[in-house]
């Protein structure tokens, strides 16, 4: 089961890479959230105690409902162009997407799996995630997509999190969610105004400060 | 008992207190909210020095050795920028400003949100200081970040807003990788409990691989807040386009946060014995990051920005002397000391020269010791100081560096430490004389507010506590230096 989920996350990478419309940019993170949330019952299973519930339905709320929305509702009061313009194609992306894939598999490799987690991909997983938000990143104009770089990047983490970390305190799980829900917020802010400054929420406007 | 008082007591006054902020209605009693809450933060940091409060809440809270350094330097730094936002914010209290360099009209972000805020930050700041769990150093660290990008965004205009898009991106994703790191410590660890105590404990039996990896990433993650580079990019674009007082606190406060998190780690590694991976990779970032600062320093035409890339300089210092073990940590902890009092009163003073001048440019600054005599001495004195000129206490850190690279016999490392060290100090030096001599340049605005004592008592503070520091060491702060440092570590 941790498996299939884990290559669901991979493959939602593949897709993010591959899109060219921010709704579906945005939708594919959130669908990898409600992913994690799964993720976090399936990887204590089959005994789950009460705070592996609390913290998937927490994490798959906020990253699956809350984070969507809350880019949802920044686009429509920005009434920005919904495609995305990115300084490395699309195609190239996803050949670029293919060797970070084969990067992420061989630097796994060279780690040995720690005790208790059951899926060899886990760590290929994280890793991927981490590579694909650093593509989308670097390689999108559009200030929205880097949140969603952000988001990708802290879902391959939390991904690994899930499985590997799953003994961590419920506190310092609920801390790490709040920070990030608080980021996104704070982003989402920090985008309405370069909306409203620049016209655009093109990050190529922001050269100004530079030596 | 009394320790729940005193940690509670660090904790929540900020973070009420910046609540408060946010609604209160009075625009007086918001700005008296901030010297009221940095001097009670500032006693409780003191009783906390004076009475040793025990660890509380099963080990997750408790102040050692080195936070408490980091906390008692804080602490100060905001008592004194607390001081001169009373100054500053009466002279940035009109509406409608206009930008000296590009002559376009700007308003202020709403002053509850920027007290409130700069309240929030010094409650996030003694979070990290505070914590002993790293976990909890990971959330703290992150949330510095996030109170801190609206005082960065303070002046809404297009050169703040990028500085703080930049700053959001960057450190969060910096971070992000340190959270990665953190997960795969908590992996490696059969016990998972990321105390610090229990990490330290059990280090010698942790996987070195997944040590090794875990270490990379934090120091990346945290490395990145910290502003060593090539990480650094954000850091000379939010300094100076912040507010001069929030610049001296990122510079002051919280690079020294994001460096106890990663000291933090890098002590798990020492304890499982590897100390020449942790030496190799420590000098490698140390020194490009100061490298780097030289070049950007000695060509530098912003007054502010110079600053900014003095600050990543000794950060790099910093890192060098935790990069040469027990010799060099007393080096690094009393430069962290130095680098904050003196950075923090040249902020101060910067802020004066540009509301004085009305430009950041280092051309058109000339004769300040004419217009300005009270500022022209400090930014003089501090720049001097921050080069590492005695008796200022940035020497004796930086000679007690240079002394732990020599007994080891690492005499490359201790000849380009010095070489880098005396081209950026001829640099700045160059840059301070050019501005402060002359024939007096026409300014581009007329202020003469920043001459007033709220703009240059919490300055020349700081800076004697520097002098203080490079002629004689009180008892505590030697005492705390040295209990951070381990008891191995060279005292002058």
């Amino acid at each position: 089961m941790n498996d299939l989920l884990l290559i669901l996350v991979i493959l939602s990478n593949l897709r993010l890479l591959a899109s060219s419309r921010l709704g579906a940019c945005i939708k594919w993170a959130a669908w990898q959230g409600i992913l994690l949330g799964l993720l976090t019952i399936t990887a204590a299973w089959p005994h789950p105690p009460i705070q592996t519930w609390v913290l998937a339905i927490v994490a798959a709320s906020l990253k699956g409902l809350a984070f969507p929305w809350l880019l949802f509702r920044t686009l429509r009061r920005v009434q920005v162009r919904r495609e995305i313009e990115p300084y490395i194609g699309f195609n190239l992306s996803l050949g670029i997407g293919l060797v970070l894939l084969l990067i992420a598999f061989s630097l796994a490799r060279r780690l040995p799996l720690p005790e208790g987690l059951d899926s060899e991909f886990w760590i290929p997983a994280a890793f991927f995630s981490l590579l694909t938000g650093l593509l989308l990143i670097v390689a999108r104009k559009t200030a929205v997509m880097q949140v969603i770089g952000y988001l990708v990047l802290e879902n391959g983490i939390f991904a690994y999190g899930a499985g590997a970390a799953r003994h961590a305190p419920l506190l310092l799980e609920m801390g790490i969610l709040l920070d990030l829900f608080v980021a996104v917020f704070v982003m989402g802010i920090a985008l309405f105004h370069i909306a409203r400054d620049f016209d655009h929420i093109n990050v190529d406007r922001l050269v100004s400060l530079k030596e | 008992m009394r320790s729940y008082f005193i940690y509670f007591g660090l904790m929540a006054l900020p973070i009420l207190g910046g609540l408060v902020a946010f609604v209160l209605r009075s625009i007086r009693i918001r700005r008296a909210l901030l010297p009221g809450v940095a001097s009670a933060h500032l006693i409780l940091t003191l009783l906390a020095l004076h009475a040793r409060p025990a660890q509380i809440l099963g080990g997750w809270i408790g102040l050692d050795d080195a936070g408490s350094l980091l906390l008692l330097v804080t602490s100060i730094l905001f008592y004194a920028a607390a001081v001169y936002a009373q100054g500053y914010l009466r002279s940035e209290s009109r509406t409608a400003h206009r930008d000296p360099e590009e002559s376009f009209l700007f308003d202020n972000a709403p002053e509850a949100v920027f007290i409130g805020c700069l309240l929030l930050f010094l409650g996030t700041m003694t979070f990290v200081e505070i914590s002993r769990h790293l976990g909890m150093i990971w959330v703290a660290v992150e949330s510095t970040t996030l109170v801190s990008a609206p005082l960065i965004y303070f002046h809404r205009h297009h050169r703040s807003l990028e500085a703080v898009w930049k700053y959001l991106m960057i450190c969060s994703v910096g971070i992000a990788l340190a959270l990665l790191g953190l997960f795969f410590l908590a992996s490696a660890e059969s016990s998972s409990s990321l105390l610090l105590d229990d990490v330290l404990r059990d280090a010698v039996r942790l996987p070195i691989p997944w040590l090794k990896t875990a270490f990379i990433f934090m120091l990346v993650g945290y490395g990145t807040k910290m502003g060593l580079a090539p990480m650094h990019t954000w850091l000379p674009d939010a300094h100076s386009e912040a507010p001069s007082l929030v610049s001296a606190l990122l510079s002051g406060s919280l690079l020294n946060c994001a460096f106890l998190a990663l000291w933090r780690m890098t002590q798990v590694c020492i304890a499982a014995g590897m100390n020449d991976f942790v030496r190799d990779l420590l000098l490698a970032l140390g020194f490009t990051s100061l490298g780097l600062a030289a070049v950007f320093i000695v060509r530098q035409r912003d007054f502010k920005r110079l600053l900014a890339y003095s600050s990543i300089e000794n950060m790099g210092i910093i890192t060098i002397g935790v990069a040469l073990g027990t010799a060099g940590y007393s080096g690094a902890f009393l430069h962290m000391l130095n680098h904050s009092l003196i950075k923090g009163s040249l902020f101060l003073v910067a802020g004066s020269i540009l509301a004085l001048h009305g430009t950041r440019a280092t051309d058109a600054v000339r004769g300040l010791s004419k217009r300005a005599p009270a500022a022209a001495r400090l930014w003089l004195l501090g720049l001097l100081a921050i080069g590492g000129m005695p008796p200022f206490g940035a020497f004796i850190s930086k000679f007690i560096i240079v002394r732990a690279a020599l007994i080891q016999g690492h005499w490359v490392v201790a000849s380009a430490f010095l070489g880098i060290v005396f081209i950026v100090f001829v640099g700045i030096s160059g840059i301070a004389l050019n501005m402060v001599l002359g024939t007096p340049s026409e300014p581009k605005s007329e202020s003469q507010a920043a001459l007033s004592a709220a703009w240059i008592i919490p300055p020349t503070i700081l800076l004697a506590l520097s002098l203080l520091l490079g002629l004689f060491i009180p008892r505590v702060i030697g005492n705390l230096i040295q209990g951070a440092s381990g008891s191995g570590g060279f005292w002058p």
